[in-house]
């Protein structure tokens, strides 16, 4: 509970405007998109100046008020659900893109700016900003730096962490704190920024970011390729790599998604197709052509049935919009959809598709995988409905199932979604006791009280 | 009702629904309220969260709740781009009745709905009145607009700039009932309740548009509301009474299509009758769907039944823009026919706006209830419309024209407000 004066103080640093207590909107803040229970907020703050919010922060650690940070609540493992009560902090008023520096190619925005919009600003000035997570239409970059969050873009281009040049923070105390630069390089102090990186809101509030930014690719050529079977899909994927070919993207889907996708999007896939891989290379158009032409025989020696290359920006867009309609095409089918991320080393893809198979068979459910071939990601989504409480047990030993299975083959809990609530138990099968208790320790040294975004990632 | 069981009840019937989100929150993206709040609750996953919720007893404050879920403009923009296909507006009109009828219709809205919308004798008599005395307390401030505003009204109003009632209704045309005519086809008018006592000319382009194209018209000027207003306050009652006065009128279907010119009422028709009225007679059911397939609104008629061709714009064409009210675009799929009926006229240019078919924040009722959002967000489409350069904006719903219409008018724009029918009536002799 926040005490009437408690509630005060709040209010007159960032305006009672910008507190929320009733009822309704804090049930409204007791969820995110993760398929967990809800867990009321005792107070929703949302401060509009970063001063509010260091102030929001010191407020909440002098009363010893477990603050949860919460961008666009689009997690999908529980990160933004304030699991031990406290106050909710919304950054989505701060939400400037303060500076796009085309001379040395960085740009500075705040926590609260959404990705897509960031993106599009930068497209704007002839740069490009690569990571290009699912949820960026709504996302928050400050989101994405806490989860690391990934994309389609992830083979050739990688993910969140690799444009994150420097972070700003408040401390627990409420201190404003600078790690980072705009330069290239920089060695000063510890690498806070790349600690800062999917730590989850757990080890400080974070306000402002340098991120890095890159030349856009000249040109790019799309192609969708059928397969018989996942089993040639994958050596295509595996084929393409060993040619020293990196994609920008290298995407994949399976039989029961294609029927899914199919049936909802009718885009005209083959629906006794196997599985497909859908592919783009992009660069110095010289290198594209070369690039397409090698993928499409690979793709061909290894089995493909059909290969479509698109001609021009229209087809390219039609060979893209199955993927982009893979996850609402699979949604549609059932109530609830759980999608997970387990990851393999991208050779044990067909390992991992025949264990998912068994899976699938073993607990009597109806699993579609899709996901990132080029970097092993694959998503297997389990349709459910989540008022069955013996089918929802089901898909729960399902899910144990696939994170076991993931790490057998050397894979991880998660390539891109996070720990969250949803996968802090399993963190030692993947790491060991030593590991969990390092992280701790660190997380004690610098929130000593416990308040920032606890049980997240390192469980109780 | 004022029966907590019976609300959950009917809540639980709406759970197959609410399931459906999976609370990625994409409508985030796309909500105009969002937008200027970043408040969860004024987001459809936020008010589907909170239905979900009390449904299931986890929520005591149902008032909390129906406040949360008035503050909606209804316009469809989430359940357009949502991706598990959750049918939002559909889930809030039914969950505004249940929530009301548990708490009950407040007392202003009883005196409009009850008092004055579904008694259509003393509404066009009230207005009437109105229409007399207008000049009195307002004053004109953009002649190109044609708006006022008013001081002494200013508790009531607020700053508003309003566009004043006609002098005499459409209704005064008299009964309308002629044969087709060279087309071989024949129309209901259903002209709509801000046609007929505002915009006037509006209806009158249409007649032109008929007589032009060899239509046969029926028009009965005993037509009352949609019901859309009393629904949208959760008011069903009302509603089904205008639904029923409707039918007595329309019911028999000896037209080939009903037409109107407002978004709003062609998917009142076209889906939320067909949606709402389940406890209807069967003999009325059957009236309500036939009503469902002749619907069709003014632009699509023109341009897909009339069939008008594109000409070049003449030298010193009149710019134009559009605005695609959401009924029209997200209900309907209603966008590029506008574009054809204005291209039929040679002495206009079409100049496109950035975001034509983002909510100009009208809302009907939400304006009154959120007038400081409501105007937020029509600045931001006043802004948009200015950026072209244009003469005149278009749009197909008379709501939006008054949106529109205030916002240029505050902002001291000379952009005329018109319907595309209007425009397109101009070139007819």
């Amino acid at each position: 509970m926040v005490s009437q004066s408690l509630k005060q103080a709040f209010a007159t640093v960032v305006g009672s405007d910008n507190i929320m207590d009733a009822e309704a909107d804090k049930h409204s803040y007791s969820y995110d998109a993760a398929v967990l229970d809800p867990v009321l907020p005792s107070l929703v703050v949302r401060p509009t100046t970063m001063e509010a919010m260091g102030k929001v922060v010191k407020l909440c650690n002098d009363n010893g008020l477990p603050i949860t940070v919460r961008g666009a609540g689009s997690n999908l493992s529980g990160g933004t659900i304030p699991s031990k009560g406290g106050v909710v902090l919304l950054t989505n008023a701060l939400d400037k893109i303060l500076e796009i520096n085309e001379e040395d190619m960085y740009a500075v925005v705040q926590t609260g700016a959404i990705t897509a919009k960031f993106a599009n600003a930068v497209a704007a000035k002839g740069l490009f900003y690569p990571p290009d997570p699912g949820s960026q239409a709504v996302s928050t970059l400050g989101g994405n730096v806490a989860e690391n969050a990934g994309g389609l873009r992830g083979l050739k281009y990688g993910v969140t962490k690799d444009y994150v040049m420097g972070v700003n923070f408040f401390d627990v105390d409420g201190n404003w704190c600078k790690s980072g630069s705009k330069t290239v390089k920089c060695v000063t102090g510890l690498n806070i920024p790349q600690l800062m990186v999917g730590s989850e809101g757990t080890l400080a509030v974070m306000s402002e970011f340098i991120l890095k930014l890159v030349p856009p690719p000249q040109t790019s050529k799309a192609m969708m390729a059928i397969f018989p079977d996942i089993m040639t899909a994958s050596r295509t994927v595996s084929a393409i790599i060993a040619a020293k070919v990196v994609p920008c993207t290298l995407e994949f889907m399976d039989n029961f998604t294609i029927g899914a996708v199919e049936g909802y999007a009718k885009v005209g896939l083959p629906l006794d197709a196997g599985s497909l891989l859908l592919i783009e290379v992009d660069g110095h158009p010289g290198q594209v052509a070369d690039d397409a032409e090698k993928v499409e025989k690979i793709c061909k020696d290894n089995g493909c049935t059909r290969i479509q290359v698109a001609k021009d920006a229209v087809e390219r867009n039609k060979v893209w919009e199955a993927r982009r309609a893979a996850l609402s095409s699979l949604a549609r089918l059932r109530p609830t959809t759980v999608l997970e991320d387990a990851t393999v080393p991208r050779s044990k893809i067909p390992a991992m598709m025949e264990a998912l198979d068994k899976i699938a068979k073993d607990y009597k459910l109806t699993i579609g995988t899709f996901g990132h071939a080029g970097d092993g990601n694959l998503h297997p989504t389990i349709l459910c409905d989540r008022r069955d409480k013996e089918e929802f047990h089901r898909v729960e030993q399902g899910v144990d199932a696939i994170f076991a299975a993931a790490l057998a083959l050397d894979g991880t809990l998660s390539g891109e979604h996070g720990i969250g609530l949803a996968k802090s138990r399993y963190m030692e099968l993947e790491t060991n006791k030593a590991s969990v208790m390092y992280s701790k320790r660190i997380k004690a040294a610098v929130d000593p009280k416990n308040i920032l975004n606890p049980g997240k990632i390192l469980g109780e | 009702m004022a029966d907590l069981n019976q609300m959950l009840k009917m809540l639980g019937e709406l759970d197959d629904q609410l399931v459906n989100c999976m609370r990625c929150g994409m409508c985030q993206s796309v909500c105009p309220v969002f937008a200027e709040t970043g408040r969860e609750a004024d987001v459809a996953r936020g008010k589907i969260a909170l239905l979900e919720f009390l449904g299931h007893e986890m929520i005591s404050d149902t008032k909390g709740v129906k406040d949360r879920l008035d503050k909606c403009l209804l316009c469809g923009s989430c359940a357009a781009a949502c991706p598990s296909g959750v049918k939002a507006v559909d889930i809030f009109l039914k969950a505004r009745a249940i929530v009301t009828a548990f708490i009950g219709l407040s007392p202003v809205k009883k005196a409009i709905f009850r008092g004055m919308l579904s008694k259509p004798k003393l509404f066009n008599n009230l207005l009437a009145i109105g229409t007399k005395f207008q000049g009195l307390f307002t004053s004109p401030v953009n002649d190109i607009i044609g708006s006022s505003c008013s001081k002494l009204l200013s508790p009531v109003l607020g700053d508003r700039h309003l566009l004043s009632l006609a002098a005499k209704p459409l209704r005064s045309v008299g009964n309308l009932n002629t044969a087709p005519g060279k087309s071989g086809l024949k129309v209901a008018f259903f002209y709509g309740c801000v046609v007929d006592k505002m915009f006037t000319t509006v209806g009158e382009a249409m007649l032109k548009v008929f007589k032009h194209h060899g239509v046969g018209v029926y028009m009965p000027i005993d037509q009352v509301c949609c019901g859309v207003p009393s629904l949208a306050s959760g008011d069903m009652k009302s509603f089904e009474d205008l639904v029923r006065m409707n039918l007595k009128l329309f019911g028999k279907g000896d037209f080939d299509y009903i037409i109107t010119p407002c978004g709003t009422c062609t998917s009142a028709f076209h889906h939320v009758w067909p949606l709402m009225c389940n406890d209807f007679s069967q003999e009325e059911r059957a009236q309500i769907e036939m009503l469902a397939g002749k619907a069709m609104d003014i632009n699509a008629f023109i341009a897909d039944k009339l069939g008008v061709s594109v000409v070049e714009s003449s030298v010193g064409a009149k710019k134009v823009t559009i605005h695609d009210p959401c009924h029209l675009k997200k209900s309907l799929g209603v966008s590029g026919q506008v574009r054809t009926v204005l291209k039929a006229n040679p002495n206009l240019e079409v100049v496109e706006m950035s975001g034509s078919d983002i909510c100009c924040g009208c809302g009907g009722s939400f304006n009154l209830q959120h007038y400081s959002v409501s105007t937020k967000i029509g600045k931001k489409k006043r802004d948009s419309i200015a950026a072209t350069g244009a003469d005149i904006v278009a749009a197909g719903c008379p709501a939006c024209m008054m949106q529109i219409a205030d916002m240029m008018s505050q902002a001291g724009d000379r952009i005329a407000v018109k319907h595309p029918v209007e425009l397109y009536a101009q070139t007819l002799g």
